[in-house]
């Protein structure tokens, strides 16, 4: 599958993620639930939370840590 | 208003804090030592006759009728070359002194046309009015001797003809296009009376390396170099001081006029961000304004696929009101958004902001600096503190190595790039580090110490590199460093390790590693050394990363904080600064802060009467992704083509065309209207009244030298949509928007248009600490406190040339066209750029059986388009470059859905494609 055909939230949070790959793993998940907090849409916010309680294997470990430090989001903005 | 004339005190000002005191026609004045005694009379307001001297060229002694007496010097020295002196009596009017002028005025006559009732210059004419001066009566030696007046007239140019029948080679023109300009397109040919101004090697303005900035036009004391609108309407009456809409340098220009007719622009001396200089585009290309392309009454349709409709506004702007509250009611808060335009004022701007905050409930609010500059604002934040360049231009002037990433401001920020010129040509140092040799590398008087041929895409790994040279050969300041930041250690630890050394990352830059470790010696061991950057930083998926990587390199040498250094970036448009500043970020409320911080949206929401939401809204790209999802359905755009700049280009049509409803305001029907439902007409930067905010921060105004063609500011309309929506949003003219402006934005408490129309121009921020605007930033502190140094580590783009697709494009812009073309198309400028073209290295070019003029296929993983191939030695192999001015090449059918990790600022500059030939042009198809 190309990258054009990740879900676009997929696509961005795992981008972010290969920008903190040689930080400290918790450190970066911190700076990455703060990074998509503060830029992200709740709805964006909402399907990343969504695939990340399903187990989607295409999410970067340090997402799935990032995701268990955000508060929930509502889903339509 | 009446014509406005600046007063031309005939040679450039001199600085220093020595001064002389001169004594002339009994007059005593004090002048910096320097100063010619032209400019010390003209500074007492004694007006010494002159015909090749101005203000803004070096004296050069040519025309002979500035003759002075001075006390104890032999004969009449020319007052323009000649330096006062302490003490030195000057006279300026003796009758011997009359007679020399009058003679030299005679010779200029008897060599030049009589015809000053039909000449396009009368009453504009200084040798008209300097015969006037010097009481001329008669001409001994007859009008027709040895002269040059059958000399026919170049009128190549789209705008200025060139008569060198009325020449009388003052060398203004030449000096102009050599010292303010720094072209050096024009020369002088022959001696005597065979002078004459010649353009390039002798062929036509058309022909030669002339790039039309006007600066000759403006020089010429005579009709030889005259706009053509001056030949067509006559000479103008009145002047309205505004500010150019194109780039982001932001000149400020005289409107010209006759009656409501702009008869010619000319660029203003006293605005400080061009100082009297122009570019081709803010000079002459303002006829679009006027085009009858122009739609002036709004439109309506029910399907993208029905005939539009005209209609009144009422019903223009109650559709939109109730249509979107309709798609609010079915589909949530969340489901409609707007995007505002950096070519619209900060009025403008502001307006549509608090439209989508307060009228449409949320912060679906975007603009398009998301695909140019959205980068710097999160990296120079979040080192910095605030989202914006560190300096003036004026303060290149004091740079002694200017480092230029990304940018090519000869072609893109043209005034700018001529003062840079002007500063390599005093002796700065230049590093250039760009895939293509830009002009700057090499053109005449130029010559770049280095140039870092950097592949695109591993920005990051050069500025990485050069901050590790910095750390392990001792260039750090560490006295600043100490004083001034935070995180040092972490990151010096970071950056030195080996993998960020030049020998490491030269397979990956493509950067010999000797030339990086000189070129960043030069850079770290000058006493002032400055960053200027463009979209060749931020569109990349590392943009934010290199921002921040160029802030480290900054602080870690010590060059913030005073003239001459600091990190600048290069806008695009001419506001895109005020659009940021506006708060037209989806996070961010006006001046930079955060949607969730509660004390600055209670400000707001106290104001404004309306909860707002504390959540960050939709960015552009999130906006189509969404449209496709069917979770955003609404959009309103102001003044951008999405589909001819936004990236991906197949994807951006297929968002708009599943949304129910989208809004388009703007000059022309453009790509994007093709997709709309609502078309309402906007006002030229000629209609509007407001500001722009340019590169450094230089609060501007833009006047209105006509009402609205369509009948309405761009700023009523957005207010009645609100009004539509049951939201009352209403003020009585711009200047109240921006006293709300000040009102609510800290570092705009201190800009109104009434300080304005007084000062000029303020830079922010303008406060009360800063009453008269901060030309520097960061100059005891940074905003945020310490500078904070930031890892910055290198990923490289999932974006990699292949098999199929094995070269890479990058797409930018050219000198004569601006953005998707909208204005420039419209203008003679085509004459210049008629078409995109595909620039492609000759290497790569003959592989593929390609020659110059070829029409070639150029496709990526998501598209496909048609253009023309340029060779250029310029390029690099493995990389073609294109511009996106023409909406027929479609250059963003190709670009992709990558994007800045940090801001979604779309990676335009790495896309991999393929170039195949697909019809050759007719004379290489004989030649085959």
């Amino acid at each position: 599958m190309t990258a054009t055909h990740t879900p676009p939230h997929i696509r961005m949070s795992n981008e972010i993620a290969v920008q903190f790959r040689n930080r400290d793993p918790a450190w970066a998940a911190e700076q990455i639930a703060a990074h998509i907090h503060s830029f992200w849409d709740p709805r964006m916010r909402a399907r990343l939370l969504a695939d990340v309680t399903a187990d989607d294997d295409r999410l970067d470990p340090l997402i799935v840590a990032a995701a268990a430090l955000l508060p929930p989001a509502r889903a339509n903005g | 208003m009446t014509l406005i004339k600046e007063q031309d005190y005939g040679t450039p000002a001199r600085s220093g804090e020595a001064t002389v005191s001169v004594e002339i026609d009994g007059k005593t004045v004090l002048v910096p030592e320097g100063t010619s005694v032209m400019r010390a009379a003209a500074e007492c307001g004694i007006d010494i006759p002159k015909l090749c001297a101005t203000d803004n060229l070096e004296p050069f002694g040519s025309c002979r009728l500035c003759l002075v007496d001075i006390d104890g010097r032999k004969g009449s020295p020319a007052s323009c070359t000649t330096p006062v002196a302490d003490g030195m009596k000057v006279r300026t009017q003796t009758p011997e002194l009359a007679e020399l002028r009058r003679g030299v005025m005679e010779l200029y006559i008897s060599d030049h046309p009589l015809d000053c009732l039909t000449c396009p210059a009368n009453g504009g004419c200084e040798l008209q009015d300097m015969a006037g001066v010097v009481g001329l009566r008669e001409v001994r030696y007859g009008f027709d001797g040895e002269n040059h007046l059958d000399l026919p007239t170049d009128s190549t140019n789209p705008y200025f003809d060139f008569d060198a029948s009325k020449c009388i080679a003052c060398s203004r023109c030449v000096r102009a296009c050599g010292e303010v300009q720094g072209t050096f397109a024009l020369t002088i040919e022959g001696r005597g009376f065979d002078s004459k101004v010649a353009a390039g090697a002798g062929g036509t303005f058309m022909e030669s390396e002339c790039v039309s900035c006007g600066a000759c036009v403006q020089a010429c004391p005579t009709s030889t170099l005259q706009e053509r609108s001056v030949v067509q309407l006559g000479m103008p009456t009145r002047s309205v001081i505004t500010t150019c809409a194109y780039c982001g340098v932001g000149c400020s220009f005289k409107a010209e006029l006759r009656g409501d007719e702009v008869v010619r622009m000319v660029p203003y001396k006293d605005g400080k961000a061009n100082e009297g200089h122009s570019c081709v585009k803010g000079r002459f290309a303002f006829g679009y304004a006027s085009h009858p392309d122009r739609q002036l009454k709004p439109m309506v349709r029910e399907r993208i696929t029905d005939p539009w409709r005209e209609v009144e506004w009422e019903e223009a702007i109650g559709y939109v009101g109730s249509r979107m509250l309709d798609i609010q009611a079915r589909h949530g808060a969340g489901a409609i958004g707007g995007i505002s335009s950096s070519r619209c004022t900060n009025e403008e701007v502001y307006v549509v902001q608090k439209m989508v905050r307060a009228a449409f409930g949320n912060n679906n609010v975007d603009t398009c600096a998301r695909v140019c500059h959205s980068p710097t604002g999160y990296g120079l934040k979040q080192t910095y503190g605030t989202s914006a360049g560190t300096q003036d231009f004026k303060s290149v002037d004091k740079a002694d190595v200017i480092l230029i990433i990304g940018a090519n401001p000869t072609d893109a920020h043209p005034v700018f790039g001529s003062r840079i010129k002007r500063r390599l040509r005093q002796g700065a140092k230049l590093i250039v580090a760009d895939p293509r040799k830009i002009d700057l590398v090499r053109s005449p008087h130029i010559q770049a110490e280095h140039h870092l041929p950097v592949r695109p895409g591993t920005n990051v790994a050069l500025i990485n590199a050069m901050s590790h040279v910095v750390v392990t050969e001792g260039l750090v300041d560490r006295e600043f460093v100490e004083e001034r930041c935070e995180d040092f250690a972490e990151w010096e630890r970071f950056i030195s390790a080996p993998e960020h050394s030049p020998e490491a990352v030269e397979s990956i830059t493509g950067i010999p590693a000797a030339e990086l470790r000189a070129a960043t010696r030069l850079y770290a061991s000058a006493r002032n050394a400055t960053i200027m950057y463009g979209l060749g930083v931020t569109e990349h998926s590392q943009g934010s990363t290199m921002v921040m990587g160029m802030a480290n390199l900054a602080m870690a040498t010590g060059n913030i904080g005073r003239e001459g250094v600091g990190v600048n970036p290069l806008r695009g448009q001419n506001n895109v600064q005020g659009s940021c500043d506006m708060g037209s970020f989806p996070h961010e409320l006006p001046g930079y802060r955060h949607v969730s911080d509660e004390v600055v949206r209670g400000t707001f929401e106290t104001l404004w009467g309306r909860v707002l939401d504390p959540e960050p809204g939709l960015r552009i790209p999130n906006m189509f992704d969404a449209a496709i999802d069917g979770t955003f359905r609404g959009l309103f755009v102001q003044g951008e083509d999405i589909v001819q700049s936004d990236p991906n280009t197949q994807h951006v049509t297929a968002a708009l065309s599943s949304m129910e409803l989208v809004v388009v305001q703007d000059l022309f029907l453009n790509e994007t209207s093709k997709y709309a439902h609502v078309f309402l007409p906007g006002t030229s930067f000629l209609e509007k009244n407001g500001t722009f905010t340019n590169a450094e921060r230089r609060i501007n105004r833009v006047r209105p030298v006509m009402a609205p063609r369509t009948g309405k500011h761009e700023w009523e309309i957005v207010c009645e949509i609100a009004q539509a929506m049951g939201y009352p949003m209403k003020y009585d003219d711009s200047a109240q928007i921006m006293d709300e402006i000040a009102f609510t934005t800290p570092t705009f408490s201190g800009v109104s248009f009434a300080k304005l129309d007084q000062v000029g121009s303020v830079q922010w921020p303008c406060n009360d600490a800063a009453p008269e605007g901060t030309p520097i930033m960061h100059i005891d502190g940074f905003v945020r406190g310490r500078g904070r140094f930031v890892q910055t580590d290198y990923v490289p783009t999932q974006e990699r040339s292949t098999r199929k697709f094995p070269l890479i494009l990058t797409t930018g812009r050219i000198l004569s066209q601006y953005n998707v073309g909208a204005q420039t198309r419209r203008t003679g400028n085509s004459a210049w750029h008629p078409e995109d073209m595909l620039e492609m290295h000759p290497h790569d070019a003959e592989v593929r059986g390609i020659r110059d003029g070829d029409t070639v296929a150029l496709a990526s993983r998501v598209g496909e388009t048609t253009l023309r191939v340029k060779i250029a030695e310029r390029m690099p192999v493995g990389v073609v470059y294109t511009t996106f001015h023409h909406p027929v090449t479609g250059a963003n059918v190709v670009t992709t859905e990558n994007s800045d990790w940090a801001t979604n600022c779309p990676e335009y500059k790495v896309t991999a494609v393929q170039v195949s030939l697909k019809h050759p042009t007719p004379a290489a198809a004989v030649v085959r």
